[in-house]
C-alpha cells in the first residue's frame, strides 16, 4: 500500500478536485453574492456587504408566501419521508422471497423511476380532475412524489437484503423468537444505518422536487415551486438570500442525518457486535 | 396474523401491497388515463373524448416536432458522454488512488451533498457566473481573449448542457463507484503480474467489470435529461425547446390531448432506449 504516488494520482486528483469546484463554486457564489449592500446587483462587483437582503425575506411577503411555502414543504417532507421509510421496509423484505408478480412489480418499480416526472405530474392532475377531486400538495402532490421516492427506498432496501446474512434471523427463531420478535430486535437494527440514508433520500427527494408538484400541488405552491415562480420576477439577490437559506437548511438536515448516523455505529461498536459490517 | 405469516406467498403480497396501490393509483392509473386522453380531439376552446389519431398524426407529420425530438436526443447524447467520462474518473480516483475506507466515504460524501439540496436553486446559481456581466465573461475580458461579453454563456444551448451536468453527474459517480469497489483487486496484480501495461489493465479489467454499474447510470442520465424541461427552460431563457417542453406549453395552453400525445411518445421513446441498455445489465443482480 505504501509507496510513491504515481504521476496518474495527482492528474486524477487535480480532475478530482476541479470537479469539486464545479460541484460547489456556483452555490458559494450566491452564497457569497446574498450579502450584497442594499445598492448591488445580481453580480459581482459587490456594492458592500449588509444583511439587507435575508432582512427583506423576513419582512411582510413582497415577494410572496415564502414561509408558507416551506412550512408546506417542510411537512410534506416528513409525511414523504416516513412513508418512504416504511413502505421501503416492507417492499425489501416482502421481495426477499420470490412471489407471483415479484418480476412484473420490480419492473414496475424501475419504470417509476425512469418515466419523465412531467407524465407523472400531468396523468396524477387528470386522474384528480377525472373524480372531481381538487388536487392538494398533501394528497396529489404527496402521492405523485412517491412515485419518485419509493423506487429509491426500495432499491437500497434490495441491495441491502441482497447482502443480508439469514443466519440471525434462524438463531433467533431457533431460540423461540416468533416471527414480529425476529423483525424487530434482529432485522430492524441490522438495517437501521441504511435507513437512515433511505430517510434522507426520502426528505431531501421530496423537499427539492420540482417537476411532480407542478401540476398537482392545487393553489398553494411548495418551496421549489415559489422560488420557481420568483425567478421570473424577482431580480434582486433576495433571490440568492433564499437559495443560500434554503440551501444551508439542506446542509443541516444532512448533517442531523449523518450525526445520527455516526452515533448508530458507535452504539454498535460500544455493545461489541459486528453484525451488520459490510453493509454501509 | 401469526398464522397468516406462515403462507410465504400470501406474507409477501401483504407486505408489497401497499406499493402496489401507491404505484398503481400515482403511476399506472395516470399513465393509462394520458394514453386514453391521447386520443380525444380538442378544439381551440375545449377538448372531447374521442377515439381518433389526429394528435399522432399531426406529431408524425410536424417537422418542427421532429427538431425538437432530435434536440433532446442531441441533448441525452451529449449529457451522457461527458457526465460519463465525469463519472468515470472521479469513481476511478476514489476507489484506486484513495487508499484509506474513511477517506473514500468521507470524499463520496462530498461527491453526494450538492444532491441533496435543490436543483433550482443549483440552476439559479449560475446567472452570477454565466450572465452578461457574469465571472466568466470578466475575466475572459481580462485576459483579453475577447473585447465584447461573449453572449452564449447564458440561455443557450451550452448553458442547458452544462446545467445537465452540473445536476446529473452524481447519477453516473455513484454507480460506478459502487461496482467498482467490488472489483477484486487481486485481478489487477494479477493483471500487472501478467505484464500488462496501465492502460490495458484499465481496457481489459476495470472497464469491462464496471460495465453494470456504467450502464445503471447511463440509464438515470438519459432518463432524466430526456424527460426534462424544467432545466431547458430556464437555463435557455425558453430559448430552447425539448420534448418536455413541447408537453408542458401544451398543457399551459389547456391542450391536454395533444400533451398527452406528445407525452405518450416521449414515453415510448424513453422505455424502448431504456429496454435497449438493459439488454447489457441484469439489474436484479447488480444490487
Amino acid at each position: 500500500m505504501e509507496g510513491k504516488r504515481p504521476t496518474s494520482f495527482y492528474v486524477l486528483g487535480a480532475f478530482f478536485v476541479t470537479f469539486l469546484i464545479f460541484l460547489y463554486g456556483p452555490t458559494i457564489t450566491i452564497g457569497i453574492l446574498s450579502f450584497q449592500g442594499p445598492q448591488g446587483g445580481l453580480t459581482f462587483p459587490m456594492r458592500g456587504t449588509s444583511l439587507h437582503w435575508f432582512r427583506e425575506l423576513f419582512q411582510t411577503q413582497a415577494v410572496g408566501d415564502i414561509w408558507g411555502s416551506f412550512r408546506r414543504s417542510f411537512t410534506l417532507g416528513m409525511m414523504v419521508m416516513v412513508t418512504t421509510v416504511v413502505l421501503s421496509i416492507m417492499g425489501g423484505m416482502a421481495f426477499r422471497r420470490r412471489f407471483a408478480g415479484s418480476t412484473v412489480l420490480f419492473y414496475i418499480i424501475m419504470a417509476s423511476l425512469v418515466i419523465p416526472s412531467i407524465l407523472v405530474s400531468l396523468g396524477v392532475g387528470l386522474i384528480f380532475s377525472q373524480l372531481g377531486w381538487d388536487v392538494h400538495w398533501a394528497t396529489s402532490g404527496y402521492g405523485a412524489q412517491l412515485t419518485w421516492t419509493l423506487p429509491f427506498g426500495l432499491l437500497i432496501m434490495f441491495a441491502v437484503f441482497n447482502r443480508f446474512n439469514p443466519a440471525y434471523e434462524e438463531a433467533a427463531r431457533d431460540q423461540g423468537a416468533n416471527e414480529w420478535q425476529v423483525f424487530a430486535h434482529i432485522v430492524l437494527p441490522l438495517i437501521a444505518p441504511s435507513l437512515i440514508g433511505v430517510a434522507l433520500f426520502g426528505f431531501t427527494l421530496s423537499y427539492d422536487e420540482f417537476a411532480r408538484t407542478l401540476l398537482t400541488s392545487g393553489s398553494r405552491n411548495t418551496l421549489p415551486l415559489e422560488i420557481f415562480g420568483m425567478t421570473t420576477n424577482v431580480t434582486t439577490p433576495v433571490l440568492y438570500a433564499l437559495g443560500t437559506l434554503t440551501t444551508v437548511f439542506s446542509l443541516s438536515i444532512i448533517l442531523v442525518f449523518i450525526v445520527v448516523a455516526l452515533w448508530v455505529q458507535r452504539r454498535r461498536a460500544r455493545f461489541g457486535s459486528d453484525a451488520g459490517k459490510g453493509m454501509v | 396474523m401469526h398464522r397468516f405469516m406462515r403462507s410465504p406467498m400470501a406474507a409477501s403480497w401483504a407486505l408489497a401491497s401497499p406499493v402496489v396501490l401507491i404505484l398503481t393509483f400515482f403511476l399506472l392509473l395516470p399513465i393509462g388515463m394520458i394514453t386514453a386522453l391521447s386520443f380525444w380531439g380538442s378544439t381551440e376552446f375545449s377538448i372531447y373524448p374521442a377515439f381518433q389519431f389526429d394528435n399522432y398524426e399531426y406529431l408524425f407529420g410536424s417537422s418542427v416536432v421532429r427538431a425538437v425530438f432530435i434536440k433532446t436526443f442531441t441533448f441525452a447524447v451529449i449529457t451522457w458522454a461527458i457526465t460519463l467520462v465525469i463519472g468515470f474518473t472521479v469513481a476511478y480516483f476514489l476507489t484506486f488512488h484513495v487508499r484509506t475506507l474513511t477517506w473514500q466515504v468521507v470524499l463520496f460524501m462530498v461527491c453526494t451533498i450538492p444532491f441533496l439540496t435543490s436543483n433550482i436553486i443549483r440552476m439559479i446559481s449560475w446567472v452570477p457566473f454565466l450572465g452578461r456581466n457574469g465571472i466568466a465573461n470578466k475575466t475572459l475580458m481580462d485576459l483579453g481573449l475577447t473585447q465584447e461579453p461573449v453572449e452564449w454563456l447564458l440561455f443557450s444551448e451550452f448553458a442547458v448542457i452544462l446545467a445537465f451536468v452540473h445536476l446529473y453527474s452524481l447519477f453516473m459517480v455513484v454507480p460506478i463507484f459502487n461496482t467498482m469497489m467490488r472489483i477484486d483487486k487481486s485481478l489487477i496484480e494479477a493483471a500487472r503480474d501478467a505484464g500488462a501495461s496501465g492502460f490495458q489493465i484499465l481496457t481489459n479489467v476495470v472497464i469491462p467489470l464496471t460495465k453494470p454499474g456504467i450502464m445503471i447510470g447511463s440509464i438515470f442520465v438519459v432518463a432524466l435529461v430526456m424527460g426534462d424541461f424544467i432545466t431547458v427552460r430556464f437555463m435557455s431563457g425558453s430559448q430552447v425547446a425539448n420534448v418536455g417542453r413541447l408537453i408542458s406549453n401544451d398543457i399551459g395552453l389547456l391542450q391536454y390531448p395533444s400533451a398527452a400525445a406528445t407525452a405518450v411518445v416521449l414515453l415510448c421513446t424513453v422505455l424502448i432506449i431504456i429496454a435497449i441498455m438493459l439488454k447489457f445489465v441484469d439489474i436484479r443482480k447488480e444490487l
